[in-house]
């Protein structure tokens, strides 16, 4: 009795531990990387793997569209390299948006790790770079050609020295070389910070492999999200979402079917890929619809391949949500993170009164850049060369028993980028950045607010925003259970115009950037809201008189 | 502070408040309950037992020294002033929308914490100044006498003033101010985000100035009704505030800028693990405070715990990063999870057991307080290993039931994970030693230290019974468990300095280093933290620490590096250069040789010496001591029931020598000695504890 306790006990023990692992992993990635997206929105993650390549464990911080990918890039590696040929001190690199996370921006980078001779377990890491080359953080190219250098399946470090030659084409093909370097450089260092550690969880336990506490992992995590699937009506259910799209709307069509402990997400019949980079690679796809769906269903259950490996996938092969090389993916969250919204969809039927309104949905990202390449450089004389990322985030959608959160990214795990922080980086300047009134959908439980953001330069030169990720600005958020929509979102100059696409748009000297993210839809009906909820929306000013009664019919 | 005082300390907990008295001749220490409603009570109530104890008048005491919670507990429960906040037109919401961030990403339902000033509160007026300080849109001064108007109207307590770039450029924070005065209530607060916390990232900024505006009305408050109830009492020695920094200030001081105050009672922890590292000569130190609902680690490194300057404050979930409010505030850099005596276990959908983050508390308590509590925690798993005598536990005050202790355990963990008889509570103990472990590491690997090389200080109430086992997972291989361990913070307290850190952000670039600028920015900060200073310590020498913030341009976590003495030269950017990366190699492994370093941040510290400790020196012979029973206890080394000899503590003379497995029990807590250790005492009356044989 006592000797198989004390064993169930250590094995807990370990998993715990190979979870901090992971962090610790995490955390070291953060504290190194470059730009601002990466190190103060949090877009990065860490995971361990055995030498099947199966994921055992990732860290907490990061953002599901890296965690969920890189579960499956690891085993990408092996058929280029085997795991019996790898020696001590190696790393394995790639970008490849198919066979990676799903854009070129994300090197993956993959440690094995040896005790002694012996291969024991994988580490894996991803963050995304500054430059990769290419038209940079824009949907504009035709095709995954002209969007930056993609580094296939390679060595960046061979027994412990670092594959200069490969590193002089990765930093020769980037706007922010030195960045670069520091960036993948810190990867490396990453995951040789979670092979020590591992190394001396090994000794400490006096194992000579993790192969039982990884299928210990594997089973246990399997068997608690079939189970919850179990738990589940079983049936089928379709939806269909709209979205802006670039060149033409997009339809995303999905189908659910739960079935004996299986739960299958089909996608099949969704719009064809774009011509331009908001397609999603099925990496990507995969990513965002089982996390709505693990959200939903199992979200205590640790994210490893085990659990992971409840949900089936179906796409087809040249469309927005499976693009084929070598389709444009820049932008592929503009797709990629609307799926957990798609899933709902399906999932609000299967469970009624239990699933969320939808969500402003993908990451407005504000790609803001000084003109040279754009103006003449008679009109650019004097003026200062920058390139600054920020974010701009919309509503969640009301909630069963609770308001969306307000201006907060969904499904995405990212945060905001302080003004001051962008501010000390360009001679750019936020004249507002605050909550929308009335941009949260009706409802009893209403949709979060979007805020309006305005940017103007202190210079007087214009500067470029690229509009690549700004979507529902046409087809909004729709609510739940008779919760209405959230308002659309709008990009626009200060003085009046609109933002006519997904493209790169001139602001003009003097002028200013409006952008209004959308708002998250509401749930349930908005005559079911209480009065003093309304009464203190009004009181806070989130909603207008106007709407109050129009919406709420609540008169003032 | 000379040695031949009486210094009386005060640390008011959660549930106790600590009171310790020291005198030349030896220190009395009691705990009496916390009175809540009014935290004076318990103060004074204590104050009078240990001055009986030691049959002294109130006016032979020196000087006070005296830590809270009570800002902290405004802060959880929501019961500071009714706070107005005033800012930029355009940024209403900062304090609101946050990092805009989920902390959790797989929980749909969680809550983002909420603002301490509702946006109904929150006003904004025309005004912007850059950057670089230049003026975008002038101050709309005439718009300030309506806004007064409606603050009176709304009987608002404190107001909070925070403005973009207001941490370089404050003028029109303070025109403002100046305007709001003359138009406000004295009774109204005002506090300026410049003052409060110069530091860019608005959202901290703002958060911490409201927090601290929300917090002065109540603490300047208590503060005073305190000093004037002990003075009409006959004690009118000077009182001073411990803050989370670790240092100590004035009764003015505390009362302007009460957010400092917070983390006051862990701060005194890792001070007192301070003077014992320097008295045993100890040059890395993990410091290991665990009580009744969280363990507090803390690594010093030659008798300094290190530091940093952000924290967070009322956490919705304990143990989740992101669920409190952010306060930039000097603190000592510790990791504090939920794990006490008074933990929950439980066990997960998973079959897994978890320990805490949430406590049973003092009502109802463990199962084994016998109050009502059903749910198992760490207390019980102690009992039913044996660790802890029923009969003896907090000196035999609050006797214990093993009975209910061991069913709760079975129900909670044995029944589900079909174990018996110990195991239920060696897997609780076990999971909870792991958790600190794992706490541990994570917070040595952030801080590039090498956990297995360090020296363990234990105290607090649990943290004996627990550090022999951490101390093994950890690869630690000697710990110290001093003399009055019990009440740890309010010692610590004693030992503190009277100190004032000032911070303020300015970037400013390593190559082609503008030395003039950054020694005008120190100097100024230098004059201002001396101002704070040096009236409390008249003319005694002072100690003077600055540190700058560098990183590679474009990154965002800094590495504090301490600057040279005196006036920087622009010749001294190379060597701050090297400075940085060799802190950055040990971190991080690796340098990246042709990037840019900038500081960020620059602190001055100013300080008063801290005493002279006596260092511990070999003990004489020592007899072996007499164990007064046998008792069967639980040896995680060994992973089975032992018969170990209970010992009482203070049988045991400085040079006594016992070997492990063995309980040394006192009042306040007990010591385990696993299998794998070795005790002694040392000349200062402290257990040491070597590890002979296991692990590493």
């Amino acid at each position: 009795m006592s000797k198989q306790a004390l064993a169930a006990i250590r094995t807990q023990v370990m998993w715990n531990r190979l979870i901090a692992v992971v962090e610790e992993q995490a955390q070291s990635l953060l504290r190194t990387a470059f730009g601002t997206i990466t190190r103060e929105a949090g877009d990065l993650s860490a995971g361990v793997y055995d030498t099947k390549g199966r994921m055992l464990a990732q860290a907490m911080t990061g953002t599901p569209g890296h965690v969920n990918t890189m579960a499956t890039a690891v085993e990408h590696f092996f058929p280029h390299f085997p795991v019996s040929e790898m020696q001590p001190g190696d790393v394995y690199i790639t970008n490849d948006p198919w066979l990676g996370t799903g854009h070129l921006f994300d090197y993956v980078m993959m440690t094995p790790v040896f005790l002694g001779r012996k291969p024991v377990a994988i580490f894996a890491s991803t963050c995304h770079v500054i430059d990769v080359g290419g038209v940079g953080m824009s949907a504009r190219a035709y095709s995954s050609f002209e969007e930056g250098t993609l580094i296939p399946h390679m060595k960046l470090r061979k027994a412990g020295e670092i594959n200069e030659e490969l590193m002089s084409v990765i930093l020769a093909n980037s706007r922010n070389p030195i960045e670069v370097r520091g960036d993948l450089l810190s990867l490396v260092s990453a995951n040789d910070t979670g092979a020590r550690r591992l190394i001396d969880m090994m000794t400490e336990f006096g194992l000579k492999d993790i192969d039982r506490l990884a299928e210990h992992i594997l089973t246990q995590s399997e068997k608690a999200t079939r189970e919850a699937i179990k738990a589940l009506p079983q049936g089928e259910w379709s939806y269909e979402m709209p979205l802006d799209g670039y060149e033409a709307p997009i339809v995303i069509k999905s189908k659910l079917t739960t079935k004996g402990g299986k739960i299958t997400i089909d996608f099949t019949g969704s719009s064809p890929a774009s011509v331009r980079g908001i397609n999603s690679p099925r990496t990507y796809t995969h990513a965002y619809s089982v996390f709505g769906l693990k959200a939903v269903i199992a979200p205590h259950v640790p994210n490893n391949i085990g659990s992971l490996s409840c949900f089936d996938l179906v796409t087809e092969a040249g469309t927005c949500v499976d693009p084929t090389r070598p389709s444009p993916v820049t932008a592929r969250h503009v797709i990629g993170q609307m799926l957990a919204d798609a899933t709902f969809g399906c999932l609000a039927q299967a469970l009624p009164g239990k699933v969320q309104a939808e969500s402003a949905g993908s990451i407005w990202i504000l790609s803001l850049s000084s003109a040279h390449e754009q103006v003449s450089a008679r009109v650019m004389e004097g003026a200062r060369r920058f390139q600054v990322t920020n974010v701009g985030l919309g509503g969640i959608g009301g909630r069963p028993g609770k308001d969306g959160l307000s201006t907060t990214a969904f499904p995405s795990g990212i945060g905001a980028i302080p003004a001051e922080i962008t501010e000390a980086q360009c001679p750019l300047y936020f004249k507002r950045k605050q909550y929308l009134p009335d941009s949260g959908g009706a409802g009893e439980y209403r949709g979060g607010l979007g805020q309006i953001i305005e940017i103007a330069n202190r210079e007087n030169a214009p500067f470029v925003i690229s509009a690549a990720t700004f979507d529902r600005i046409h087809n909004p958020a729709k609510g739940r259970e008779g919760g209405s929509p959230g308002r659309r979102g709008n990009a626009r100059l200060g003085s009046g115009p609109a933002l006519k696409d997904k493209g790169n748009h001139v602001v003009p000297a003097g002028d200013s950037l409006i952008v209004e993210l959308p708002g998250g839809g509401g749930f349930g009906r908005p005559q079911a809201r209480s009065a003093e909820a309304i009464k203190s929306d009004l009181a806070s000013g989130l909603i207008s008189e106007t709407a109050a009664e129009k919406d709420y019919g609540y008169a003032t | 502070m000379a040695e031949s005082t009486n210094k009386l300390a005060a640390d008011i907990g959660g549930t106790f408040t600590d009171i310790v008295l020291e005198t030349p001749a030896r220190r009395y220490s009691c705990k009496v309950l916390t009175t809540t409603a009014a935290p004076e009570l318990g103060v004074l109530e204590g104050i009078e037992i240990v001055l009986k104890d030691a049959k002294l008048a109130a006016s032979a005491v020196d000087v006070f020294i005296h830590g809270t919670t009570l800002a902290t507990n405004a802060l959880i429960e929501r019961k500071g002033a009714k706070t107005a906040f005033i800012t930029t037109e355009g940024f209403r919401d900062v304090i609101e929308t946050g990092y805009e961030k989920r902390f959790d990403h797989y929980d749909l339902m969680i809550d983002r914490p909420q603002p301490l000033v509702p946006r109904t509160r929150r006003y904004t007026l025309r005004e912007r100044l850059s950057v670089e300080g230049e003026v975008l849109v002038p101050l709309d001064e005439a718009s300030v006498p309506a806004l007064a108007e409606k603050l009176n109207a709304d009987q608002v307590g404190a107001v909070a003033i925070g403005f973009l770039h207001a941490y370089a450029h404050d003028a029109h924070e303070k025109r403002v101010r100046d305007m709001l005065r003359s138009k406000l209530g004295d009774h109204v607060t005002i506090c300026l985000s410049s003052e409060v916390t110069p530091e860019i990232r608005e959202y901290e900024r703002f958060s911490t100035t409201c927090a601290n505006a929300y917090v002065r009305p109540l603490m300047a408050g208590y503060l005073m009704r305190l000093r004037d109830e002990l003075s009409r009492r006959g004690l009118k020695a000077p009182l001073f505030l411990m803050m989370s920094g670790g240092g100590l200030t004035t009764l003015e001081t505390a009362a302007r800028f009460p957010i400092r105050l917070v983390e006051s009672g862990p701060a005194g922890g890792a001070i007192l693990a301070s003077t014992i590292a320097r008295q045993c000569g100890l040059d890395e130190v993990l410091s290991f405070d665990m009580g009744g609902t969280t363990a507090k680690i803390c690594l010093l490194s030659d008798g300094e715990p290190e530091r940093a300057r952000k924290f967070e404050i009322a956490r919705a979930y304990r143990d989740m990063k992101g669920s409190g409010l952010p306060v930039r505030i000097p603190v000592i850099e510790m990791v504090e999870i939920g794990a006490g005596g008074g933990s929950i276990a439980r066990v997960d959908k998973l079959g897994r057991i978890t320990v805490g983050p949430d406590s049973a508390g003092s009502t109802p308590g463990p199962a084994s307080y016998g109050r009502g509590g059903t749910e198992p925690a760490v207390t019980d798993a102690n009992v039913v290993l044996g660790k802890i005598d029923p009969a003896f536990f907090a000196g035999g005050k609050i006797p214990l039931d093993e009975t209910g202790a061991r069913q709760a355990l079975q129900k909670a963990i044995g029944d589900p994970l079909k174990l018996d008889g110990i195991w239920p509570a060696a897997g609780v103990t076990e999971i909870v030693e792991e958790n600190m472990a794992n706490a541990a590491r994570v917070h040595a690997i952030e801080r590039g230290k090498d956990i297995g090389a360090t020296t363990m200080i234990a105290f607090g109430g649990a943290a004996p019974l627990h550090a022999c086992h951490l101390a093994e997972k950890l690869g630690v291989a000697q710990i110290i468990v001093p003399s009055g361990a019990g009440v740890g913070s309010a010692i610590g307290f004693l030992q503190a300095p009277i100190a004032y850190e000032i911070t303020r952000s300015a970037a400013i670039a390593l190559a082609k280093f503008d030395a003039a600028r950054a020694n005008g920015l120190l100097k100024a900060m230098e004059r201002d933290a001396r101002a704070v200073v040096e009236p409390a310590v008249g003319r005694e020498k002072l100690k003077v620490i600055r540190i700058a913030d560098f990183r590679y341009v474009g990154q965002g976590h800094e590495i504090r590096v301490t600057l040279p003495d005196g006036a920087l030269k622009a010749s001294d950017g190379p060597k701050l250069r090297q400075a940085f990366e060799k802190l950055y190699k040990v971190l991080y492994g690796l340098t990246i040789p042709s990037m840019e370093i900038e500081a960020v941040t620059w602190s001055v510290t100013v300080s008063s010496t801290p005493p002279k400790v006596k260092r511990a020196g070999k003990p004489r012979g020592g007899k072996a001591p007499k164990a007064r029973k046998q008792r069967q206890v639980y040896d995680p080394d060994l992973g089975k029931l032992v018969s170990m000899p209970v010992y009482w503590r203070f049988d045991m003379t400085p040079g006594a020598k016992i070997n492990g497995p063995a309980i040394i029990a006192e009042n306040e807590t007990s010591t385990l000695v696993a299998a794998n250790f070795r005790a002694h005492i040392d000349s200062l009356g402290y257990i040491v504890l070597d590890r002979v044989k296991g692990n590493r």
